[in-house]
């Protein structure tokens, strides 16, 4: 059927099942938006304050849900405002396809107005990018652009559309999504794509057998359960492999949800500011096995102490994470659930109550001096003693972050939303906003410090507008805590530019976004701040609270880059 | 580092604009070093080969494939071990040759290295060799007695000796389908 590549666009999202997208409109864009006006019953849009908030959210629904996320943006600054959003999908590798469109093809190249080009800026931070300069291509682009983007190892990719492309009229046959990968462009690329770009690689039975035997010759085996348990929803699989080898668990940040906190054998987080019986354990044991985790300076800050006394087993679903940060000895390429499911067939039973006796003689929670005004521990504790058990929880960048890893326990995939990689500060009123709209019976809270909120806080009109009740939590010490605390440990106390005395009042911000704003000081207060909070958000009003902590607070036990993982700077 | 040395990669890539910027940039982007990298279309107009040479050890050596494989455009990536393979580069000098006597000495020069003069001019030849390094230094020193005015490089080119080709179902690919490496 002849229709406009506006009208070729939106059918070919919803081939994709896509029924929520995020965006900002503007000039170039117009005519996918005026197609969108038609569609308003099968696609909802949901119009951010800023393209980042809107790239944010997208993600923080591809995260949440296991789908694509869907991002619209016009040309130039529009497009530019995205990247930060761009690069945190894929260093986290999230299934976002983020779509803009450019000046008409004869202004392409003559600086024309908010002209950018958008395919080379995001070129290093994506899957892949596209340049849609003729209708016929679109739908072909399109059908690859998704598959490559939820595929082997997921995460972002970029479809720029000159504007005439979006008015001109071309072919389009509905097909299926079951069929795209085998006609056009994409047949063809499944034909030669050998690596994870695209196809789920076969693990290799050699490498899984190998790896039985290693865990049979093992005393003190160790498990890392990294984001990929995550992204590959593989959290049943790893506990039971767990189960089976008996091994301690640590997790990554991007790990949170891949088993739950509360597991008996989970260690908590390792790293620069893992858990005291997660770091000691890696130093302690002799066969480490990571699944889907990319050994990240933050997790193997000395990568040639690394679990030194250990054989090192890496299980990934790209094999160009293999060998990158940390040598191993032994891989397996492979998605996580199938892998370990290959591997619960072939692994026995073993029990190694003495090692495990060892690791968990060390703390794998830090206990803060409850002292101080509200202690951060006591804050999350209550947070999750009072909300739903099956909360999603968005955090931003910072003290606060390692806070709600070392102090929530995150039971399945999806439920932890945090910038790992990257470590955008300003992710996590997005990523709620995301969240919320793919997951609407479930409670979504957003916890975060003065610093980060103050960054993208105009989204609270966002969140208004839609009746989406996040629930947000600022840890308010008043100050940059983290840059704070290097400064202090690092920096011989020369504070600067890390003390943020100044406005605005959250909670006059909540109430002039027409949300509810708290200001507590003692638990009791957050108490009641959170039940007001819980009765608001069922008639659809969101809720600020402004919790006031020390501003002293440190992130412990914190371990410096570059040194080893048991030299701890501070306990 | 240990065992850095000169390595030879064969990349086959969609002929679409832009394949060669994402190319390089990967490398750029991860801090490998290109020494040459010389491209152009094949056989198949839908297809350019890229032949890239870069100073790494082993173990960046496979992260370098590792990655490049991993790109959306790039159909084959293949190591070509230096003894089974053909390594070539052209390159033009244009050298002074003020008397008939340098002019005579030049000409001899470039016929020994099988070399050709390509342009005269009154005062200045121009050259071209084909060769690999070795080849080509020694000339390039020998003309620089007669003052090099400017000199350019096409970048190396090579292909595998014998039967063998980049897509050949060869233990390399066959183990890039189930992950294992043996570069």
């Amino acid at each position: 059927m002849e229709m406009t590549g506006a009208k070729i666009l939106l059918e070919c999202l919803l081939e994709q099942g896509v029924d929520t997208v995020f965006g900002y409109p503007g000039g170039t864009i117009l005519n996918v938006y005026d197609e969108l006006y038609h569609y308003q019953d099968k696609i909802t849009h949901i119009l951010t304050a800023h393209e980042q908030g809107a790239a944010h959210a997208a993600d923080g629904y591809a995260r949440s849900t296991g789908k694509v996320g869907v991002c619209f943006a016009t040309s130039g600054p529009g497009a530019c405002n995205l990247t930060t959003g761009i690069a945190t999908a894929y260093m986290d590798s999230s299934p976002v396809v983020f779509i803009s469109c450019n000046v008409p093809q004869a202004l392409i190249g003559k600086d024309a107005f908010q002209e950018v080009d958008i395919t080379g800026i995001t070129m290093p931070i994506t899957k892949c990018t596209y340049l849609i300069r003729d209708v016929n291509d679109l739908a072909d682009s399109v059908r690859e652009a998704f598959a490559l983007a939820r595929s082997g190892r997921p995460g972002p990719v970029m479809i720029d559309i000159v504007k005439d492309v979006t008015a001109a009229k071309g072919e389009f046959e509905y097909l299926p999504k079951e069929k795209h990968a085998t006609s056009g462009r994409l047949a063809a690329l499944m034909e030669r794509a050998r690596t994870s770009a695209l196809k789920m690689p076969e693990p290799d039975q050699g490498d899984i057998n190998k790896l039985v035997d290693m865990i049979a010759e093992s005393q003190k085996p160790m498990l890392i359960c990294g984001g990929g348990v995550v992204r590959g929803r593989a959290h049943e699989e790893f506990r039971e492999f767990a189960r089976r080898i008996d091994a301690p668990v640590a997790i990554t940040l991007m790990g949170g949800g891949g088993i739950s906190g509360t597991d008996p054998l989970a260690t908590g987080m390792i790293g620069m500011h893992g858990s005291k019986a997660s770091n000691m354990a890696c130093d302690g044991c002799d066969l480490l096995i990571a699944v889907g985790c990319r050994f990240s300076d933050r997790v193997a800050l000395k990568p040639d102490t690394f679990a030194r006394n250990a054989k090192i087993v890496h299980i990934d679903i790209d094999r160009a994470e293999i060998n990158k940060n940390v040598m191993t000895d032994h891989h397996i390429i492979g998605d996580a659930k199938q892998v370990l499911e290959l591997l619960n067939r072939k692994v026995p039973k073993y029990e190694h109550p003495e090692w495990k006796k060892y690791v968990f003689s060390f703390p794998t929670e830090t206990q803060y001096d409850d002292s101080h005004v509200m202690s951060p521990k006591q804050i999350l504790s209550t947070v999750s003693r009072l909300c739903p058990e099956d909360t999603i929880v968005s955090t931003d960048v910072g003290q606060h972050q390692m806070w709600a890893i070392q102090h929530f326990h995150f039971d399945y995939p999806g439920q932890l939303l945090t910038s790992g990689g990257f470590g955008t500060m300003g992710f996590g009123l997005g990523a709620a906003i995301g969240a919320k709209m793919g997951n609407p019976d479930k409670c979504v809270i957003h916890i975060t410090g003065d610093g980060s909120f103050r960054m993208n806080c105009n989204e609270l009109s966002t969140e208004e507008f839609y009746k989406l009740p996040i629930i947000t939590f600022v840890m308010n010490n008043r100050r940059l805590g983290m840059v704070r605390q290097w400064q202090e440990l690092v920096y011989d106390k020369r504070f600067f530019q890390t003390t943020t005395e100044r406005g605005p009042s959250f909670t006059k911000l909540a109430e002039a976004n027409g949300l509810q704003g708290f200001r507590v000081q003692t638990v009791e207060e957050l108490e009641e701040a959170i039940q007001a909070a819980l009765e608001a958000a069922e008639n659809g009003q969101g809720t600020v609270i402004d919790c006031d902590i020390f501003e002293g607070e440190l992130v412990r036990p914190m371990v410096s880059g570059g040194k080893h993982i048991t030299e701890f700077l501070v306990n | 580092m240990d065992n850095v040395k000169l390595r030879t990669l064969s990349v086959l890539v969609d002929n679409e604009s832009g394949v060669l910027s994402q190319i390089s940039r990967l490398f750029s982007r991860k801090g490998f070093n290109v020494e040459s990298l010389a491209v152009g279309v094949t056989e198949n107009p839908a297809v350019s080969r890229m032949t890239i040479e870069v100073l790494a050890n082993d173990n960046h050596t496979n992260l370098i494939c590792n990655q490049l494989n991993k790109m959306v455009p790039v159909h084959s990536v293949k190591l070509l071990e230096p003894s089974h393979s053909i390594r070539r580069e052209l390159v033009l000098y244009k050298v002074r040759a003020k008397t008939s006597e340098d002019k005579n000495q030049i000409i001899q020069i470039a016929n020994i290295f099988r070399g050709a003069i390509i342009d005269v001019s009154r005062e200045i030849l121009t050259i071209s060799i084909i060769g690999e390094e070795k080849k080509t230094d020694a000339v390039q020193e020998l003309l620089a007695d007669f003052g090099i005015v400017e000199m350019v490089r096409t970048g190396m080119v090579a292909l595998e000796r014998g039967k063998y080709t980049i897509d050949e179902d060869t233990k390399v690919k066959g183990e890039f389908n189930y992950g294992k490496n043996v570069l």
